[in-house]
């Protein structure tokens, strides 16, 4: 039991519409659920999960469906975004119990081995309460991996870490993925991504904007056009240099705030160009800003049609 | 049922100060029971008013709200439900279990210390400790069912309880007899009846409350059990 199949899933929220019209496939290996905030990315751990029924398309386990379908477990580990766990108990306990829950032969052997997969085996006779978030999402992953899954689904894992915290738990997935279980884990992080994941879904507003290897998605979004601000002494002069040397793709003077918006397409012919030009032209650059850089900008690029 | 549901659950629900905080109740009858006994001996009238006002229409119903919504609610609420259902075990069999820890709660915090309190009041004449403990037992059962059926549906759960509880049963039932005929106090009641004779009533008869009674248990209980298969998580906001 390996592959996780979406095949033309939606989920809506009355008039929202959380997921769209969304078919993947996620195998053996780390897998990076790729997407800003609020693109629906924990709609589908969900939905994954077992824990929210799609309002059209099936989420299945190697054929079997996953909703209302409590043996499913068997195969799948979750590790959730929320922190609340039963913090009364010890990491032991906790994992104990867990062990028990899934009817294990041996769950005192089973919760030995999870603890010491994430090095928890020492602080495990604290109780969970006392736990760093570090720590609580360790504990989290021994719980999910109690029984062995070979499936891990992880929501947002490496929210809240340090930088230590955040290296243990990469090598703990790339480990993972390396024996062979499908890991997916979901992050509104490109670096996150970029260093473990092997592939990569990407999710933005709800629908399936790209998928595959990490290379060709990070493709994709350098080489879409990007956008500058330019505050200059002559806007007008430098607008008219840019074009007549072809810097730019297009060149737009704002005359309410005395700025100009370019768009490139080459972006490290513009970068090498414009000092030139403005020296050339006796022109002063006070500021030449990345207008759309952040991750949503990038996000939107690749679903643009 | 199953061992380890039992076991977090009995520990969640009587954790921390949560069980000092019940036993309070209890604490309350048994010591205005012992203050009756002292100053006034042993009178059957007065002993029927306490069991009845104090134990089965405030004590029990209060009792089964804090113990019905909160050996599922909470964890439903903050989301650690998740490492119980996350498991190979039927929905129905947490709902057992669940219910079970409630139920042991309210008859332990309720229905013993209705016993020993009509025992105090009355002795054994009249069978009125037995009467209202076997009533506090099923009203406890009952009114679980339905409040854990209620921290299933609605985040709202205490409040919506305490409303059919306080409101429902002891205000509008005290004004509109129609009202009695859907009171879980009422069904009980004719439990109670149906051992002591007079002087207690019931809006209801005996058959008629014990298979009410059964319904909405065994009722409660299945649809909380099918409600939890389709239980969906929500991200925290």
């Amino acid at each position: 039991m390996t592959t996780l199949t979406l095949d033309r899933v939606s989920r809506w929220f009355g008039n929202v519409v959380a997921v769209n019209d969304v078919t993947m496939s996620i195998g053996p290996g780390v897998t990076g659920l790729l997407g800003p905030n609020g693109a629906g990315k924990s709609t589908l751990l969900h939905l994954m999960g077992g824990f929210l029924a799609p309002s059209a398309g099936t989420v299945t386990l190697d054929g079997t469906t996953v909703w209302r379908n409590t043996e499913i477990y068997r195969h799948i580990g979750l590790v959730p975004e929320r922190e609340a766990m039963y913090d009364f108990l010890t990491g032991h306990q906790l994992v104990l119990a867990n062990a028990e829950l899934h009817g294990l032969a041996d769950p005192a052997a089973a919760t030995r081995r999870a603890l010491a997969t994430v090095e928890m085996l020492e602080p495990a006779d604290r109780a969970v309460s006392t736990y760093s978030k570090g720590m609580k999402q360790r504990v989290k992953m021994a719980t999910a991996l109690v029984h062995d899954p070979a499936v891990l689904l992880l929501d947002e894992p490496f929210n809240g870490m340090d930088p230590r915290q955040r290296l243990h738990l990469m090598e703990l997935l790339t480990r993972m993925g390396r024996e062979g279980r499908t890991v997916l884990f979901s992050s509104h992080i490109l670096e996150e991504v970029e260093q473990i994941a092997g592939r990569i879904e990407v999710v933005v507003a709800g629908r399936h904007a790209a998928s595959g290897d990490f290379h060709e998605i990070r493709r994709l979004m350098t080489d879409r056009p990007h956008l500058y601000v330019v505050k200059s002494s002559d806007d007008r002069l430098l607008a008219a240099a840019l074009i007549a040397e072809g810097a730019g793709d297009g060149v737009r003077l704002d005359p309410v705030d005395h700025v100009l918006h370019v768009q490139t397409a080459d972006f490290p012919r513009f970068a090498r160009l414009i000092p030139s030009l403005a020296r050339g032209h006796d022109i002063h650059l006070y500021e030449v800003t990345p207008a759309d850089e952040s991750l949503e900008s990038v996000f939107a690029y690749l679903v643009a049609p | 049922m199953n061992a380890t549901v039992l076991r977090l659950t009995a520990r969640g629900l009587l954790g921390k100060r949560r069980a000092a905080l019940m036993a309070l109740l209890p604490v309350l009858l048994l010591a205005l029971a012992i203050a009756i006994r002292l100053s006034t001996g042993v009178d059957q009238t007065i002993a029927d008013d306490v069991l009845s006002g104090f134990a089965m229409v405030t004590m029990v119903p209060l009792l089964a709200v804090i113990a019905g919504t909160g050996v599922l609610g909470p964890e439903i609420d903050d989301g650690s439900v998740v490492y119980l259902l996350a498991k190979p075990i039927g929905r129905p069999a947490v709902v057992a279990s669940k219910l079970a820890v409630a139920v042991a709660t309210v008859t332990a915090f309720g229905a013993l210390p209705t016993l020993v309190a009509g025992l105090i009041l009355a002795g054994t004449a009249g069978g009125l400790a037995v009467g209202y403990a076997l009533g506090a037992l099923v009203a406890g059962a009952a009114y679980c069912a339905l409040f854990l059926l209620l921290s299933v549906l609605t985040r709202n759960a205490v409040i919506v309880g305490l409303l059919y509880a306080v409101v429902w049963e002891a205000v509008v039932g005290g004004f509109v007899p129609g009202a009695q005929t859907l009171s879980i106090l009422q069904w009980s009641l004719a439990v109670t009846r149906a051992v002591v004779g007079e002087p207690v009533t019931s809006a209801v008869s005996l058959p008629v409350g014990a298979t009410l009674l059964v319904l909405l248990f065994a009722g409660a209980t299945w649809f909380a059990g099918q409600r939890l298969r389709s239980l969906t998580l929500t991200s925290e906001e």
